[in-house]
């Protein structure tokens, strides 16, 4: 016995050692990638259009001045001049930056003023402001989803709900974009898992993450059935409402207005300031029960200076605007029905999104094989446009880290601003580019 | 030894009445304060364990009122402050309507004082804010890319002597979109004790292994480097892509400054890359305000990633990198944010080119280089003044954040609470942020600070401690 005890040890030793000179060869031998392997110089996100002054309805690209189809500006809010001085104002009293996260000297009175706006707007108990956009739903996810608990997702959800789901490392489910059948078996399904392991089903939380009005493919949600499936499965719903929120509803109050549903059925709306508000950052509202918790386990809220206070001030007054005017977003869906109705019809291209959706996509009807020479044919229609005094953009994305990755498509965007001959230019433009490019 | 064991038996006591409260709140003997879930909703699996904020509701709801200070003007030596008073233990705070007026800051990262609301800088970004509008409403790839921001990079990358520099809107952003851009499945992340969420977040959101070396230990830090290149990754044995060294130019909890000289060594003699985190040196160490790569005089190009703020020594907000240009033409393809995330806004970026232009000199003055060196003068005389007070205080020689040991746990709201009596305003830090013996209050200086401030900081800073000893 004692033999077999001695023979083990030796047997262990012999295995893992090398000797000194040995690791030192293997560390002289390592040859480690570059840091970034090289990137074409033709690459199409390489180049960025420059923008000379103010991105406003009139807007100088690359030196050339043309009509802005391109930047999220749904309200016009961008030039208005209350909105500016209010904003002057605010630099006077408090300078630029905030000096701190919001724990340590960083929270202001706009700031809370902000705040307590949002909540009252929304008609939510409490709401509270994070500093960037792609950081408030990216750090609202994490904070209530952990590691074990499930999530329903839309497939094409946009890249910062990918991401948040990513930091919080829960099962991620994804179901057929707005199909609400293929959600519903991926509900029945976890709920036969659940009968097996009733113990582990008690304390696994189930979110369900939609968004308002997708960017990826502009329709909206179904939002009145999503409703009924939470309250039959027990799942909390998360509604990311960036592109809505200013756009949709009576008075800009977002999809729940849209469909006339009670806000507090919905556990957290999440939504960025940046497109409707034409300000920078993003906000979270609902019950208090659910945004206080984020004060201390948010990681952009706790761990990031917090939002310049003349930003906030141009949002309070955006938000002002927004309450004042409420027939504006009546004029904004009129121009949205004109211009879908005048698109139809381009021969090549087919336009993907509601007919009330402010941010359209123009795709290709037939690819052409690749990726790669969709986007150049893509970008010689968006070339022609720009030189004839329209400016428009490719949508972006990121083709290595999509989960679901959309088609290459124009986006077009339509604002308040824009008169009428306008958007019967761009239409005709469009369809001349689309007839002399792709015929 | 003696007080670190009070400290433990100070916190099981309260954990006892934590119990107890709890208990006496779930038979309704005490009323229960905090938010509950909704009616129609009592069915659905409750949204937080009763664990994780067992230490929200006993333990920090105490002591809330430490944090969370609402200010209502600039953030620069001397701030205003709104009085709230609390009627029910912290539960709710209600805003008396005054203004305590002229606290000494302490507590705000203005550390150049271009916090300010005159002056060069704020009229610029006046006029650039009514020029172009606050927002921009559109992704650095799209339609967002301004002139002003192609003006900025220029000149970022000219103040840090590397070829070629980008910026982004949010500092923390920067780091977790950058990272998992440059380094994926496969790759090797060194990452330092005591680094910033951002950092962590942006590892794990990378998906490399992610290994862990003792704070500022140049030993630990090379036995990780030859055991990861020796053995190879984990279980199949192939050799790494790439190694990946995350640390901080200065640390915000303990005010350390990292070894520079001898990481640069370490990286070059085993062919691993260096990721520097600028965020509190950045214009505030070395000569000229260039950070932590002049304070040790080494060539900016050693580094291969400098990363950095704009919220802290430049009074504004957003963060950049600086590099090589193939790594700045990379990341303006391929980085999280300059495909989906906004571009800064404009007066924001106003503010840090004419900040940035004032500490090199090209506005012509000479108002940038006093600022540096009145930074550094105010350091030494501080912390020369609470060593002779015979306070522990944590920290290299000439960072600018100290942080003051304070043991037990009642002392730092005592002191937190005293100081703001006496118009002093400083940052306290607790259990979740530090060590469970080890929390501290620290001390942020400023140019704008003068002496007398610092006389006034110190000389109050032993009567509250004295006191609540």
């Amino acid at each position: 016995i004692i033999r077999l005890l001695f023979s083990k040890t030796y047997k262990l030793q012999e295995r893992s050692d090398l000797t000194l000179k040995e690791k030192e060869e293997l560390i002289e031998e390592w040859q480690p990638e570059p840091l970034v392997p090289p990137v074409p110089k033709d690459h199409p996100a390489l180049n960025y259009n420059i923008v000379s002054g103010p991105p406003t309805h009139i807007i100088t690209v690359n030196g050339k001045e043309c009509i802005n189809f391109a930047s999220f500006n749904f309200l016009g809010l961008l030039n208005n001049e209350k909105v500016k001085s209010a904003a002057q104002a605010s630099l006077k009293k408090y300078g630029v930056g905030t000096c701190g996260p919001r724990g340590f000297y960083g929270t202001f009175d706009v700031h809370l003023e902000l705040e307590e706006r949002l909540a009252k707007f929304m008609r939510t108990e409490e709401a509270i402001i994070y500093s960037y956009g792609f950081a408030t739903i990216a750090s609202a996810i994490p904070a209530y989803s952990k590691r074990g608990d499930i999530v329903f997702v839309d497939e094409a959800a946009c890249f910062a709900i990918q991401k948040g789901l990513q930091a919080s490392r829960s099962n991620i489910k994804l179901f057929k974009h707005n199909d609400m059948a293929d959600l519903e078996r991926l509900l029945k399904e976890q709920e036969t898992e659940d009968q097996k392991n009733p113990r582990k089903a008690r304390v696994t939380r189930r979110f369900i993450v939609v968004e308002g009005l997708y960017m990826n493919t502009g329709d909206i949600c179904p939002l009145p059935e999503l409703i009924k499936l939470k309250y039959k499965y027990k799942v909390r719903i998360f509604l990311e409402e960036s592109l809505s929120f200013g756009v949709l509803g009576e008075h800009g109050r977002g999809i729940t207005e849209h469909f006339g549903i009670n806000i507090d059925d919905i556990d957290l709306i999440s939504a960025n300031m940046e497109n409707s508000l034409a300000s920078i950052g993003g906000f979270c509202c609902g019950r208090s029960f659910i945004i206080d918790h984020q004060r201390l386990s948010g990681q952009g809220y706790c761990f990031s200076a917090s939002l310049p206070p003349l930003l906030a001030a141009a949002a309070i007054e955006a938000l002002n605007i927004m309450e004042d005017n409420p027939d504006i977003f009546q004029t904004l869906r009129a121009k949205c029905e004109r211009i879908h109705k005048a698109l139809q019809g381009i021969s090549g291209l087919k336009v993907v999104g509601e007919s009330f959706s402010p941010a359209l996509h123009l795709q290709l009807e037939e690819s052409c094989g690749s990726r790669e020479n969709d986007v150049k044919l893509l970008k010689r229609v968006v070339d022609y446009c720009m030189n004839s005094g329209i400016a428009l953009t490719q949508a972006r994305y990121l083709e290595k880290e999509e989960k679901s990755l959309p088609p290459p498509s124009i986006r077009v965007v339509i604002t308040v601003e824009q008169t009428e001959q306008e958007l019967d230019k761009a239409a005709s433009l469009l369809k001349e580019a689309a007839q002399s490019v792709l015929n | 030894m003696l007080v670190a064991v009070l400290t433990y038996v100070g916190y099981g006591v309260l954990t006892l009445f934590g119990y107890l409260r709890d208990f006496m709140r779930q038979w309704k003997i005490e009323k229960c304060q905090n938010a509950t879930e909704r009616e129609e909703q009592k069915d659905f699996v409750p949204l937080y364990q009763d664990f994780e904020n067992f230490y929200n509701r006993n333990l920090y709801m105490r002591i809330r009122d430490s944090w969370n200070r609402p200010i209502c003007s600039v953030p620069g030596a001397k701030v205003d402050m709104m009085e709230r008073v609390s009627h029910d233990y912290n539960w709710t705070f209600t805003y008396t309507g005054r203004v305590i007026k002229d606290i000494i800051n302490m507590g705000s990262y203005n550390y150049l004082g271009f916090a300010q609301k005159t002056g060069a800088c704020q009229e610029a970004a006046a006029k650039v804010l009514s020029q172009y509008g606050a927002g921009v409403c559109s992704t650095r790839q799209e339609m967002g890319n301004l002139d002003k921001h192609e003006e900025l990079e220029k000149l970022v990358a000219r103040f840090l002597g590397v070829e070629s520099a980008m910026a982004y809107g949010m500092g923390f952003a920067t780091n977790s979109m950058n990272i998992p851009a440059l380094v994926g499945k496969g790759c090797l992340i060194l990452s330092d004790e005591l680094n910033h969420a951002s950092l962590v977040l942006g590892a794990r959101l990378s998906g490399a292994t992610i290994r862990i070396f003792k704070h500022n230990n140049m030993q630990s830090l090379e036995k990780l480097l030859k055991d990861a290149i020796v053995h190879g990754q984990p279980r199949t044995r192939r050799p790494w892509k790439k190694i990946l060294i995350l640390v901080e130019g200065i640390y915000s909890m303990e005010g350390s400054i990292v070894r520079l000289p001898e990481v640069i060594a370490l990286k070059k003699k085993y062919k691993s890359y260096l990721y520097l985190d600028e965020a509190h040196s950045i214009g505030a160490l070395g000569p000229s305000g260039r950070g932590v790569v002049e304070y040790f005089g080494l060539n900016p190009e050693d580094v291969d990633v400098m990363m950095g703020t704009f919220t802290k020594s430049f009074g504004a907000a957003g963060g950049y990198i600086g590099g090589k240009k193939e790594l700045i033409d990379y990341l303006r393809t391929y980085s999280h944010s300059a495909a989906y995330a906004t571009s800064m806004s404009p007066p924001v970026v106003e503010q840090i080119i004419t900040s940035v232009k004032c500490i090199m000199g090209e506005d012509g003055t000479t108002v940038g280089r006093a600022r540096v060196q009145q930074l550094a003068e105010n350091t030494r005389y501080f912390r020369r003044r609470l060593k002779e007070m015979g306070f522990i205080i944590y920290g290299n020689e000439d960072s600018l954040l100290l942080s003051l040991l304070m043991v037990p746990l009642k002392l730092i709201t005592a002191f937190g609470r005293e100081m703001l009596k006496r118009n002093i305003g400083v940052v306290v830090v607790g259990f979740p942020a530090t060590p469970i013996i080890e929390s501290r209050a620290r001390f942020c200086l400023s140019a704008a600070h003068t002496k007398e401030m610092l006389d006034t900081v110190s000389v109050s800073s032993c009567l509250p401690s004295a006191h609540a000893c």
